[in-house]
């Protein structure tokens, strides 16, 4: 019964939501003010019955109901209960479900949160969400039904893949998607700007917040992500440059590229068709990872089983979607009128040589990603880009853009001056250049990329630091004062180029430094690595939930002193007799200890992989202050609603960010 | 707008043209130099495979191969495509779910001894999944060995 509950809640929110998407949109052409103001009731009711079903849903597993499909074959009665409800998105109809909810909390919180806009673009806006809503919601009840029932019940069900069964499970894909779906928001914005014709500042500044919200959303994701590839997979890697990580990278560097335009859009009043342009391209390829990753055309964990009808619904979905606004761009965007006029050497050139940089990176990741599917569709044979590739590609575009980053936030808007900015900048440039060369050798090595890596860490952190001196200069009042009267957009912004370069620091250190070895070991034996010692004392079978292991043994010492004990495990999980890696672990500031067991060999020895991670953490650190930094932007008081204010006219506001 | 800012603005785009053409020719010779392209067994046996290339090779473990060294890290198994088999060498762990009779995918070169030395082992990901060079092997071996050789 209630499966069905479920679906039938599905069935009246694809109706809901082609109210939603129909009569706003043509009562905001028609200035027709009831039908406009369809859409705010119709997105909250629409929200309540996708909550409706995904609660049903998510229900089906707490119980066992193994009398339908989805259940059945992505849970089983040893589940623990959080794996249960995680399951809900473990598999194609869940995680498009788990889509379609998210896509109505965005909704439903643009639904409470736009009193401010004029009601035409309210509308539009709330009506192009619904009619992506309806997209989704017609294509799990015709083709990927999560309440299918299947007759006669499953006795037990076929078990979650054993690689999800863990918290990453939990937080990670809702980050995502979060992420994902919140840049239907920007590209909401974009089209109802594009379709009412009315593209100003005061535009930029609505739909900054919720860019930046979907971006720090998208950067967490991404950033569980690698962290979770990290331990589990046990190959001590955090990024594969595998298609699944590729399709949220993808939307992640046109978001940071469309964040950067909007500032320019609202400060400045340029960049405007740009900026349109970058909102349908974060959302295309957030629409795209979906497709790629939800359809089963790649070789992955995350791709489920193929259906040609969904991936040619999918397809049809992306034509119509991608097609038609850049069509709807190519025929408006030429009313959206032209910006203020900038210098050769402005911020703006400089934000505008960021964002291309961005694109261009964006392009040659989706050129590797689809170029080999596209063979392959064609039967011109198989081939595959690895990592070799995207490393090659991404560190001479994305060195002048890290470079640019230390100039762009010093340099005026409209007219710099290269000598004043290499005046300013000089002590900045000289640190950076001379921790790069010494840094290394003191560590004892040096190769070009580690060079660079650091010198671009440095450069950003110097030339941040000089900004917020410049900022905080002068003794008129007390520092916190100075501190306050910086807007949180502008801290913001500080924090998250300082995440930029912890992020860098850790990934030049880490590529530069480390280390790995695989060596048999048997009880009592010990293997060095980095001036480590690891001391193999054998293994211990232990009883997982559903799940049996052996239980690693490592004690690392340095000169005698003991240091840690970490405990790598194999696992084999008994519904599917799957066997699973998991690393044993001694993270710090400084550096991992990690080690993962491979086969058992003869005698109690074990294949055992080793490795020395120095600064990988700050990988990930360095994500959540860019993050931070997003949060703290989007509290910026110049965001804070104040009931029912008037949009400012265009241009009214002159921050100083 | 003054010839001035006229020309400014022609050196941006002259600038971003310039830059966007070495762009592109980054990714494109980036993309030419780390291709690799997929071969089956029975390619690699007939001599298809370009010498010295590294490339995929994909198949089935075939049973009972499975050999290890005395260090307990090198590893011998044989892939085949069930109509032809190909000898592979390869140091190092193998992934959780390489299986002798199931799908394997493995990167590498022929060495001088007509053996794969694969630097590289992918495994299928669960128990009902195929890596799809995998199957596409065994399907092409499968169709007429003229057909292949026509690839």
């Amino acid at each position: 019964m209630i499966p069905e509950i479920g679906h039938f809640a599905l069935i009246l929110a694809l109706i809901v939501a082609l109210i939603q998407g129909v009569f706003p949109i043509i009562g905001a052409a028609r200035g027709n003010a009831v039908w406009m103001g369809l859409a705010q009731p119709a997105a909250r009711a629409q929200f309540l019955l996708v909550a409706v079903a995904f609660i049903c849903l998510a229900y089906a597993f707490a119980t066992m109901d193994y009398s339908v499909t989805y259940v059945a074959s992505n849970s089983n009665s040893k589940l623990p209960l959080q794996y249960r409800i995680a399951a809900v998105w473990g598999g194609h109809e869940g995680s498009l479900l788990l889509w379609a909810v998210i896509l109505s909390v965005w909704t439903v919180a643009v639904s409470f949160f736009s009193k401010h806009l004029p009601s035409a673009m309210r509308a539009r806006i709330l009506g192009v969400m619904g009619l992506i809503s309806v997209g989704f919601l017609l294509f799990m009840l015709s083709v990927s039904n999560p309440f299918e029932r299947l007759i006669p019940a499953a006795m037990d069900g076929r078990d979650l893949n054993p690689l999800l069964q863990d918290p990453g499970m939990v937080f990670h894909p809702p980050m995502l998607y979060m992420g994902y779906v919140g840049f239907s928001v920007a590209f909401a914005f974009a089209i109802a700007a594009l379709l009412g014709g009315e593209l100003d500042s005061a535009w930029a500044r609505w739909s900054r917040p919720w860019t930046t919200l979907a971006w720090v959303f998208l950067t967490i994701g991404i950033m569980a992500g690698s962290n979770w590839a990290y331990y589990e997979l046990g190959w001590g890697g955090w990024w594969f440059w595998d298609a699944v990580e590729n399709a949220s990278f993808m939307p992640w560097l046109v978001g940071t590229a469309l964040m950067h335009s909007l500032a320019v859009t609202e400060k400045r009043g340029s960049f405007k068709a740009w900026t349109v342009l970058l909102a349908i391209c974060a959302f295309s390829l957030s629409l795209l990872g979906t497709f790629l990753v939800r359809s089963g055309v790649l070789t992955s964990v995350h791709a489920f089983a193929t259906d040609p009808r969904r991936g040619l619904f999918i397809l049809a979905f992306l034509v119509l979607v991608i097609g038609g606004s850049l069509l709807l761009f190519a025929w408006r965007a030429p009313t959206v009128g032209r910006g203020g006029k900038f210098g050769v050497v402005s911020r703006e050139s400089f934000l505008l040589a960021n964002n291309v940089l961005l694109a261009v990176a964006a392009i040659s990741v989706l050129f590797g990603t689809l170029y080999p599917l596209f063979l392959d569709a064609l039967g011109l044979g198989k081939i595959s880009v690895g990592p070799p590739y995207f490393d090659t590609v991404f560190a001479p575009l994305m060195a002048p853009a890290l470079f640019l980053m230390g100039v762009g936030p010093i340099a005026r808007w409209k007219q710099a001056t290269l000598p004043e900015l290499a005046m300013r900048l000089r002590w900045a440039f000289g640190i950076s250049v001379a921790t790069a060369v010494i840094l290394p050798l003191l560590l004892g090595h040096w190769t070009p990329m580690i060079g660079l890596g650091l010198f671009l860490a440095f450069w950003i952190f110097a030339t941040t630091a000089n900004l917020v001196y410049q900022r905080l200069r002068g003794a008129d009042q007390p520092l916190i004062a100075r501190i306050k009267s910086n807007s949180y957009s502008w801290w913001g912004m500080v924090i998250a180029h300082l995440g930029i370069a912890v992020f860098t620091l850790g990934v030049t250190v880490v590529k530069g430094f480390e280390s790995e070895i695989a060596v048999r070991m048997a009880p009592g034996d010990v293997a060095h690595l980095a001036g480590f010692n690891f001391t193999f004392e054998g293994v211990t079978e232990i009883e997982g939930p559903n799940y049996s292991a052996s239980r690693g043994h490592i004690r690392i010492t340095k000169n005698g002193i003991e240091r840690t004990l970490i405990n790598p495990e194999k696992r084999v999980y008994h519904v599917q007799n799957m066997p699973m890696t998991e690393a044993g672990i001694s993270p710090s500031v400084i550096h991992d200890l990690y080690a993962s067991l491979g086969e058992p060999l003869d005698g109690g020895a074990w294949s055992v992989r080793i490795y020395h991670k120095p600064m990988v953490e700050w990988v990930w650190f360095g994500c959540l202050m860019m993050a931070f930094g997003g949060l703290l932007a989007i509290s910026d008081r110049r965001y804070r609603l104040k009931g029912r204010t008037k949009p400012l006219p265009e241009n009214a506001t002159e921050i100083s960010t | 707008m003054t010839i001035k800012a006229r020309h400014k603005r022609f050196i941006l785009i002259a600038i971003g043209l310039a830059l966007l053409g070495l762009a592109v020719m980054l990714i494109l010779n980036a993309f030419k130099s780390n291709m690799v392209f997929f071969y089956t067994p029975t390619q690699v046996v007939s001599g298809e495979v370009p010498h010295g290339t590294s490339f995929r090779l994909g198949g089935l473990v075939v049973p009972a191969s499975l050999k290890r060294q005395d260090d307990g890290l090198t590893v011998h198994f044989s892939i085949t495509d069930t109509a032809k088999t190909v000898e592979v060498i390869y140091k190092g762990i193998l992934p959780d779910l390489f299986k002798e009779g199931k799908g394997v995918v493995a990167q590498g070169k022929v060495g001088a001894n007509g053996v794969f030395e694969a630097s590289e082992v992918l495994a299928k990901h669960d128990e009902n999944y195929m890596p799809p060079e995998a199957a596409e092997a065994l399907k092409r071996a499968k169709e007429a060995p003229a057909d292949v050789q026509l690839k």
